[in-house]
């Protein structure tokens, strides 16, 4: 190693590093220009009233929580496109269940409906080598199909308030228990990324799947779990609906992976793995919610957001990539 | 477009007429490239005429393929000129060579095996119907034309997916025929090919030869050169040595030039005999599914053992069956004694062995990630309760490696692949330390990195060994192998095909003390070895 090598290479990597933070930060700073943006011109319209911020987390607890999972998911170098319609079918299973057995049986059939699809998905991922973005694309269709058929298309209403309280709209003095799930979940999910062996095996997986497997780390076994974790998160997302709307219906959650996806990836999780921050994702999934409420209230119409939605999102991702 | 100048007899008068001329097909003259500080081709000259089929001969870092990437277009030469057929390219860019007609076949082909053979030997050029949609009858009857005026044996309808290699390899070379290639340059075009393949691919290029078009080849088989050559170039250390007809050049005599003296670097490492232990790593009879066969070989502890043999020869997949990447077909392999079962690489490390594998930039690091995190890799469960990380302790196992392996990296927390060759090379080796394995592999360790690296990594390995492991060491550069090892073992075609105790290949004719010849001198012995094993394997394959 030739000092003038290292000498050479200081200025390079110093830009490099300076370069890639600042591009890394582009979520924190694009929410708070967005929400600066928004309070001053949307003041009067009551979008600083600590009710509209408050909607805006209701709004977005179920994007979040399953984008803490797809950030995982995103980070092993797959994808689980069958969240949404996973949401929509566990809100069936689990009204129809606590209508039968009750709240715990309710909650355990939601989380198992969960697991069984993140089993199936995870098998044909990694036993039989059907790439996840296939994989899960049939099981959109699958799940949002048995939703359908066992609900006879229908809403299958919970009267059960407990259940309502503790899974959708229930708040401790002002601070909604959709809230405390959010954190509490993102909390969980930012430490096990970032602190825990298991991260560190999801990471790797995603980074270089062929170093890893030389490491000795068991990437399939690795990806069959962070897909049975999407999965878990896509049917407590269904259950939070069921519970805001105090019914189960096969629409819930329909087209939710876009919003989901977006999330994680304006967070900074890379879509190709290796890389991946669960703050980052949370942030994402509020800044979403954020232009969302703020375009309703500058009173567009839903055309209107739809296209402005999508112009910020490609505004930000545009901006947050490492130049190569 | 249409059909290749060479192939009709116009342009071979053509081209006859310039030959009278004085033109050569490639004529490089004091080509000097530097990388860095790194002097890679020091004032070379290199010619190759019409009609001749030119080896090209080095060791590695002799500047073959510097050279020929200058050629190729690849890297501007700093200084020197270069004419391809008797004009001189002055702006040399990838574009401008082809343009000239150089056409590179590259190990791994450029084809596409989603394709038909037509459809690739004319893409981008694609034969056209009046309304200008594509029209692949054109292309395959075009193709056919073609392959039967070249004499091939391939269907232009076949999809490449389904060729073999050697039909892959004509299909590639047709191709660049198509585009009017007048200098085709084959880089170690028989490593993937089966025996008759080569005979085939050798007709072919008697036939390419004879209409006129020049021909570099480049192999490190020197049964092959001695029989498809008329003239060969050899460089060392980036300096042209010698260019003759091959009757001038007799094998020994061609490996002579290519050894040469070497830099006192590697003749520098103290090689004591090692203190041999108990025997650490067995294999009795191993085999995997293709390669290795029928190994057995013994390391002890204390003792360096290498691998030698050409590319493809069975070193690296008997290093990933050892290390639980490649399956084990049959045969058994024992630990200090006992036979363990590997099935998967956490087998090999729960055993103690530790690979540090070929490919460093797939196989060995994760780029993005920090040198701390790439360090703690094989071991996050010893750095880690319950599954939850212990950050400090990943700290100092990382740090322990950076200053245990001096790697030269700004933090532990800066990404592995703003690091040197070398300093990557020795984060994976720093990874296999941590895990503190008693059975060391290194496949290549040296590949791509600068010879002041070269020589601390073989001091390493030595040093490792000094410390009670047993080192299996996989290296093309055979100084670095006789520098490392107590014992070399000769593969060829996944066999073992001799053993060799360092100090049978000294010369007792020179004194001990004289490091630099005694290592010039082993180099040659052992470059026979490899040579003779190959001779033998090719006798047998005719018998069978």
């Amino acid at each position: 190693m030739s000092n003038s090598e290292n000498v050479s290479l200081r200025p390079g990597i110093a830009t490099r590093i300076g370069l890639a933070n600042w591009r890394q930060y582009i979520i924190y700073i694009g929410f708070a220009v967005i929400f600066v943006i928004f309070a001053l011109t949307l003041n009067d319209k009551g979008f600083l009233n600590p009710n509209n911020l408050l909607n805006i987390v209701r709004q977005t607890a179920m994007i979040a929580v399953m984008a803490i999972a797809m950030t995982f998911v995103l980070s092993a170098g797959e994808i689980d496109l069958s969240v949404g319609a996973v949401a929509g079918l566990a809100s069936v299973t689990t009204a129809m269940a606590i209508d039968a057995g009750g709240l715990f049986f309710g909650v355990a059939a939601g989380l198992s409906t969960g697991i069984a699809v993140g089993v199936f998905n995870g098998l044909l991922t990694t036993r039989i080598g059907i790439p996840s973005f296939l994989t899960t694309l049939a099981m959109m269709g699958i799940a949002k199909g048995v939703a359908m058929w066992i609900s006879d298309t229908s809403a299958v209403p919970i009267i059960e308030p407990a259940y309502s309280w503790l899974f959708g709209g229930g708040s401790i003095g002002i601070v909604p228990v959709l809230l405390i799930w959010m954190v509490g979940l993102g909390v969980i999910g930012h430490f096990v990324l970032k602190r825990t062996s298991f991260g560190r095996r999801v990471l790797a997986t995603g980074g270089g799947e062929t170093a890893a497997r030389y490491s000795g780390i068991d990437t399939s076994s690795v990806k069959f779990r962070v897909l049975i974790l999407s999965s878990m998160a896509a049917a407590l997302a269904g259950m939070f609906y069921a519970g805001r709307l105090q019914s189960g219906r096969f629409q819930l959650g329909e087209g939710d992976e876009l919003s989901v996806i977006a999330a994680a990836v304006l967070g900074g999780t890379s879509l190709f793995g290796g890389y991946g921050t669960v703050i980052g994702t949370i942030v994402g999934a509020l800044m979403i919610g954020l232009i969302n409420n703020g375009l309703i209230l500058m009173g567009l119409e839903f055309s209107q957001q739809l296209i402005a939605r999508g112009g910020i999102i490609i505004l930000a991702v545009a901006l947050s990539q490492k130049r190569t | 477009m249409g059909q290749s100048a060479i192939l009709d007899e116009s342009g071979q008068k053509d081209r006859g007429a310039r030959m009278t001329g004085t033109a050569h097909a490639v004529d490089m003259r004091g080509i000097v490239k530097h990388f860095g500080g790194v002097k890679a081709l020091q004032g070379v000259d290199f010619q190759v005429e019409s009609g001749e089929i030119h080896a090209l001969l080095g060791g590695n870092g002799a500047g073959k393929s510097t050279i020929l990437k200058v050629l190729n277009g690849v890297h501007v030469p700093d200084e020197g000129t270069i004419e391809i057929c008797g004009s001189r390219i002055t702006a040399m860019s990838p574009e401008a060579s082809r343009k000239a007609g150089v056409a590179m076949i590259f190990q791994e082909m450029s084809l596409i095996p989603t394709l038909s053979v037509a459809q690739n030997v004319y893409l981008t050029r694609e034969a056209k119907t009046g309304s200008g949609l594509i029209d692949d009858r054109v292309a395959e009857h075009k193709a056919g034309e073609l392959f039967d005026m070249l004499e091939v044996d391939v269907n232009p309808k076949a999809l490449v997916g389904d060729l073999g290699a050697g039909q892959r390899q004509l299909t590639e070379i047709v191709k660049a025929i198509s585009q009017d290639a007048r200098v085709l340059v084959l880089d170690e075009p028989s490593t993937a090919l089966s025996l008759s393949d080569v005979e085939r691919l050798f007709v072919f290029l008697r036939k390419l030869k004879a209409n006129g078009v020049a021909i570099i080849y480049v192999s490190h088989r020197m049964d092959e050169i001695a029989r498809i050559a008329d003239r060969a170039t050899i460089l060392r250390d980036g300096r042209h040595v010698i260019t003759a007809p091959l009757s001038e050049l007799p094998i020994d005599t061609m490996i002579e030039h290519i050894v040469g003296k070497r830099s006192k670097g590697l003749s520098d490492v103290a090689r004591e005999t090692a203190q041999l232990g108990e025997a650490l790593l067995e294999l009795v009879g191993v085999s995997g599914i293709h390669k290795p066969r029928n190994i057995s070989l013994t390391v002890h502890r204390g003792e360096v053992l290498g691998l030698a043999g050409l590319l493809g020869s069975g070193r690296s997949s008997l290093a990933r069956v050892i290390a639980g990447i490649d399956p084990v077909a049959s045969g058994e392999i024992r630990v200090a004694g006992t036979p363990v079962q590997i099935n998967r690489p956490k087998d090999a490390i729960d055993a103690r062995i530790a690979l540090v594998p070929e490919a460093r930039a797939t196989q060995g690091i994760i780029g993005a990630h920090s040198v701390a995190t790439n360090i703690s890799m094989a071991v996050l469960d010893h750095l880690s309760t319950r599954s939850v990380m212990n950050a400090r302790a990943v700290r100092e196992t990382a740090d322990h490696q950076i200053k245990h392996l001096s790697i030269k990296t700004a933090s532990r927390d800066h990404a592995v692949s703003t690091l040197s060759g070398g300093n990557q090379q020795k984060v994976v080796i720093g990874k296999w330390l941590a895990a503190d394995p008693d059975i060391l592999i290194l496949d290549e360790p040296t590949a791509g990195i600068d010879i002041g690296s070269k020589s601390e990594i073989i001091r390493l390995v030595r040093d490792l060994a000094k410390s009670g492991k047993a080192v299996l060491i996989i290296s093309s550069e055979l100084s670095e192998l006789l520098a490392a090892c107590d014992r070399i073992v000769v593969m060829s075609e996944g066999r073992a095909a001799g053993t060799y105790p360092r100090h049978a290949l000294d010369d007792p004719g020179l004194p001990a003390d004289d490091t630099l010849h005694q290592l010039q001198a082993a180099e040659q012995k052992l470059q026979f070895h490899i040579q003779e094993a190959l001779k033998h394997q090719g006798n047998a394959h005719v018998q069978q």
